[in-house]
């Protein structure tokens, strides 16, 4: 986006706001106002913050102000158009460095030389444009490496519920994702939206600990920070993320999170402005607005860069119907549940994986880039865990006795699949050949006419042999 | 040129002043970089406008500009294989001239001017023709002829007419009242293309999916919605159908989805090979690309500019399908828009107009007997809509509008999806309102006892239903064996019927034909057990049969011996089953 060009060439400042109202200014009589443009204001006390430019009109301007409108007065706080729209600076030197929610070094370290000033208003990529993802990710999770593959150029969203641990998964991905056979350069742009001092410092530690830390450009937006802060976070993220995939062709790993947070602020927003609301109070646009953050995943034809969404959001009261998690998956290429059940059960990492769901998964897996056999695997261990979780569900009535022969294997195969496939050390980094041979050991308990979701060639190269020793 | 000042910008809404004369619905371009936009609404001299691109950094008192028409779909041959965003720009070609993204501001023709078509008149000098009479066609592609009709409404006798290499700007016919006659049309979307007639829908829309053609089948020139969550197979089933469905041209209406969709379309189509014509798929398709970042109020036009488009093909008497993923991101463009109109909002946010809005579109759809006074041409547009409704809860505006107006509904099922049932469509709660229509068609082309067969093993399904209540309840050992083998061939029915991996190179396809020998094969199993049982036969020595495991490969049996096949795996059935004696 460019320069608005009507810049006059003396500074305006007007003190003209009419009304302030939550997160909203009104400032009246203003000229040459752009939709979009940046606003700077100075508070009566001297104070500086940020705005931008929501609605115009040929009166009036609505702004919005990201430090809060606490201490603003409709006299003398004035508001300077800066003729601009958002932009951040970018630059491979960000790498390392810590900035607050717009954008801004907050580590003390030296200012930042830019090379490139941004809009941090992304367009769309042309869905001609795109380049199809293909390259497996693997994780060492055998929940997502088996079952919900993750690829390069992917948004994939860990639904999480208050109190699981979906910052420990998160750590557990950055530290051990890898695509197999490149070393290529990487980077990890992590926003942080309304997230306590708690867990910023522990993915800090996290990254500190595994010496990723020189190759992540943190955004920090703390829980005591400004609201409105946020809805521009995860923005200029993407937009040095786009700058470090697409210039410096580096693999970039976005972390947004919590997205919960930012949805709330959209929804301060909305309301201040007394729009008409949607469900449950968020604006109608909800959609569209996420849409246009995680879009921003993806891979380019032409460009080495990729870039791929790990997005951590928290379910309100475990309601995977709730709003947030449901707009997001009809955006996402999928989606990671977390489960308080397994949990409880101290199943770790607690992945209920009948809801999990990579859409990505077919164009990185099979023969060349996994195994020839993932597909059906994947399949059938869905397949008998679900009728194994059905079959929990009727013991609990009628006690296991009651049960065939073969609904007692079943039975059995879900526990273990459990306890031995999902759950895992948060140091275990599992190639994906040791996640299909567990897969295939779990499977055996089954009889092999049983397993209609694999190949017959399959079931005879890898199903285990009976005399083979289970581990 | 009528010009007019910017007095308010809000999001994609732009009010213009100084605006009186203009028309509603009349394209406008907006500020110093000329974004397109429509008109809206009217008031006084000020006219709202929805911008179809992003409105960041437009000022108040930059120019607008209508170009006193309305938004125009460019129709001619070039539209095959062509991959267009939501007012019909080339996205390619955006892609080449303007890099990876979608810079505001430019355009590129719809067709390409500079492409040469080799044209075949079929009317001679002095012959009249009407509105939808074709002067001649050009080859499209191999296997698509494409009618150069006259437009609708332009009538008179044939004063010129050549043969040979033209550009779709090229006059090819002149009539005695002057009126030239190009390669190319051009037509409002918003307004559906006239017709003679409209027909009864009468032929099955072979989809080759068990549970659609067999349960709640589709006809050419009927429409369907495809409700379901998110994850549970919307995209995979558009996509499916896209790809394998008999119809001659297919446009495919990416309507505020995913980008990354868009792009597996674009990489799979023109690879895969049409069974029917053995060339490309993208060969017989057009799509319409956009995805959810692109600006919202040029989503609200891609179904347009998709139906359109489909309409067209349907005048040259062509079977065409329109797969529109998805209808609920168009209704919530038309949301968004209505929001920053402040207009009084009906249900849930959504416009008081949504149901005339969603009418007006699936009624465009259906078999029309096409306009012309010359031969005689039925042509079909069939549309399948996806419904993505909030939290998978069925009741809401845009799915329940859409039920009141489309024939079938294809309701997908979170539960299913989550065990990894696909497709996951609700056998329970799906309908098609159009069996009675094409009872005939199916007797004379699939089997005599077609409609019994599909009769029959619908109720197996309701009875398991039914008998899955008790089971949970007092366990399946309470059960007598007959109700036992419900069960056991309810499963069959299940796991080796409906369920079908869209992406298995034999399986993605199944053929009305063979679907019917499937389901023949497993209701004899299950009447044979059936008259064994009353033998005296215990269920288990049934059950102990290899046949099992050959009816659980039927899907995999190669299509070209199919049938054969199966009416052999059915003799064995009724040989094995009758042989067995009570213990």
């Amino acid at each position: 986006m460019e320069q608005i060009t009507q810049i006059s060439l003396i500074d305006v400042d007007y003190s003209t706001i009419n009304s302030v109202t939550g997160p909203l200014i009104f400032v009246e009589g203003v000229h040459d106002v752009a939709y979009g443009e940046m606003v700077e204001l100075v508070s009566p006390v001297g104070e500086k913050r940020t705005g931008q430019v929501l609605e115009v009109t040929e009166k009036m301007a609505l702004v919005q102000v990201f430090e809060g409108t606490q201490g603003l007065d409709a006299k003398k706080t004035r508001v300077k158009f800066k003729g601009e729209v958002a932009k951040i600076d970018t630059s491979v030197e960000l790498l390392g460095r810590v900035l607050n929610g717009i954008g801004e070094p907050i580590d003390g370290g030296p200012k930042v030389l830019p090379e490139k000033r941004l809009p941090i208003i992304g367009s769309p990529i042309n869905p001609s444009a795109r380049d199809a993802p293909r390259d497996f990710i693997q994780t060492g999770i055998s929940a997502i490496d088996g079952l919900n593959t993750l690829v390069r150029g992917q948004k994939l969203p860990i639904f999480s519920g208050a109190g699981l641990p979906a910052n420990e998964i998160t750590a557990q991905i950055i530290n051990q994702a890898k695509v197999r056979g490149e070393a290529e350069e990487f980077a990890i742009v992590f926003g942080a939206m309304g997230i306590t001092h708690r867990e910023a410092s522990f993915f800090e530690h996290s990254f500190a600990r595994t010496g990723a830390l020189r190759r992540v450009v943190f955004f920090l937006n703390l829980a005591d920070d400004p609201t409105i802060e946020r809805i521009v976070t995860p923005r200029c993220a993407l937009t040095v993320a786009e700058f470090l995939a697409f210039e410096y062709e580096m693999q970039v790993l976005v972390i947004l999170t919590d997205m919960t947070n930012y949805c709330e602020a959209l929804r301060e927003i909305s309301t201040a402005r007394e729009e008409v609301p949607g469900r449950r109070g968020y604006p109608g646009y909800m959609y569209t607005d996420l849409a246009t953050i995680y879009e921003r995943a993806g891979r380019v034809k032409g460009k080495k860069g990729s870039i791929t969404q790990l997005l951590i959001l928290t379910m309100p009261d475990d309601d995977i119907t709730h709003p947030i998690p449901d707009l997001t998956g009809y955006i996402t290429e999928g989606q990671l549940v977390l489960s308080r059940h397994l949990h409880r059960r101290g199943i770790l990492p607690p992945f209920d994986v009948l809801p999990c769901l990579s859409r990505l998964m077919n164009l990185g897996i099979g023969a060349g880039k996994t195994r020839e056999d993932h597909r059906g695997v994947a399949n059938q261990l869905y397949a008998a865990y679900a009728k194994g979780r059905d079959l929990r569900r009727l013991v609990a009535i009628i006690g296991e006795e009651a049960l065939s022969e073969l609904d007692r294997k079943y039975l059995k195969f879900a526990d273990d699949f459990e306890k031995n496939f999902i759950a895992q050390g948060a140091d275990e980094d599992r190639s994906i050949e040791r996640t299909l041979g567990i897969g295939w050991e779990l499977l055996s308990v089954l009889p092999t006419e049983e397993l209609k979701q694999v190949k017959r060639e399959h079931i005879e190269k890898y199903y285990p042999k009976k005399t083979a020793v289970s581990s | 040129m009528l010009k007019g000042l910017i007095a308010k910008i809000s999001g994609p809404v732009v009010i213009a002043k100084e605006m009186r004369g203009a028309k509603m619905y009349d394209v406008v371009k907006v500020g110093r970089l000329g974004l397109i936009g429509e008109i809206i609404r009217l008031d006084e001299d000020q006219a709202t406008i929805q911008v179809y691109e992003d409105t960041s950094g437009l000022v108040v008192g930059e120019d607008v500009t209508s170009t006193e028409q309305p938004l125009l779909i460019e129709l001619g041959p070039g539209l095959l294989s062509s991959v267009y965003d939501g007012i019909q720009r080339r996205l390619p070609e955006l892609f080449q001239e303007h890099g990876s993204y979608i810079t505001r501001g430019v355009s590129t023709y719809a067709l390409p001017r500079d492409k040469k078509w080799g044209f075949i008149p079929t009317v001679k000098k002095g012959e009249h023709l009407t509105g939808g009479d074709a002067v001649g066609y050009v080859m499209e592609t191999e296997t698509i002829k494409h009618k150069i009709m006259v437009p609708p409404g332009v009538e008179g006798e044939i004063k010129e007419i050549y043969q040979g290499e033209f550009t779709v700007t090229d006059v090819v016919a002149v009539l005695n009242n002057g009126v030239e006659i190009k390669l190319m049309q051009a037509w409002p979307a918003r307004v559906g293309r006239p017709y003679k007639k409209k027909l009864d829908p009468d032929s099955l829309f072979v989809s080759g999916q068990r549970i659609i053609d067999t349960f709640f089948p589709v006809p050419q020139g009927g429409n369907a919605i495809i409700p379901g969550g998110f994850g549970t197979g919307k995209t995979v089933m558009e996509q499916t159908l896209a790809k394998w469905s008999e119809a001659d041209i297919i446009i495919y209406v990416g309507c505020g989805e995913r980008g990354n969709e868009m792009t597996e379309v674009l990489v799979e189509f023109p690879e895969l090979i049409d069974p029917r014509t053995k060339k490309p798929l993208i060969q017989r398709t057009v799509l319409v690309a956009n995805t959810s970042n692109m600006p919202v109020a040029a989503r609200e036009a891609s179904i347009y500019t998709g139906i359109t488009l489909a309409e067209y093909y349907r005048d040259m008497g062509y079977r065409v399908a329109l797969m529109a993923d998805s209808t609920s991101r168009w209704g919530e463009a038309l949301r968004e828009v209505s929001g920053r109109m402040e207009e009084m909002p009906g249900e849930e946010g959504y416009p008081a107009y949504l149901a005339t809005r969603l009418s007006n579109f699936y009624e465009r759809s259906g078999r029309v007997i096409c306009s012309g006074s010359k031969e005689e041409r039925t042509g079909s547009v069939t549309v399948v809509g996806a419904v993505s409704p909030p939290g998978g809860d069925f009741s809401e505006p845009m799915t329940q509008n859409s039920l009141r107006i489309t024939g079938t509904f294809w309701a997908l099922d979170t539960d299913l999806a989550h065990r990894r049932h696909f497709p996951a469509i609700s056998w329970l709660k799906s309908y098609s309102l159009y069996l009675p229509l094409i009872q005939d068609w199916a007797r004379a082309n699939i089997a005599s006892d077609w409609k019994e067969t599909r009769d029959k093993a619908m109720a197996i399904l309701q009875e398991e239903t039914e008998l899955q209540e008790i089971v949970q309840l007092v366990g399946p050992d309470a059960l007598p064996e007959d109700k036992k083998l419900v069960l056991e061939v309810a499963r069959m029915l299940r796991e080796d019927y409906l369920q079908q991996f869209a992406f298995h190179e034999i399986d993605g396809f199944c053929p009305p034909i063979k679907q019917y020998w499937m389901l023949r094969v497993i209701l004899n199993y299950y009447g044979l057990s059936l008259e064994a049982l009353r033998r005296g036969v215990v269920l288990h020595q049934i059950l102990g049969l290899p046949l099992k495991t050959e009816i659980s490969r039927m899907k995999e049996l190669p299509l070209d011996k199919a049938v054969d096949n199966l009416k052999d795996i059915n003799e064995r059935v009724t040989k094995e089953i009758t042989i067995l004696e009570a213990m």
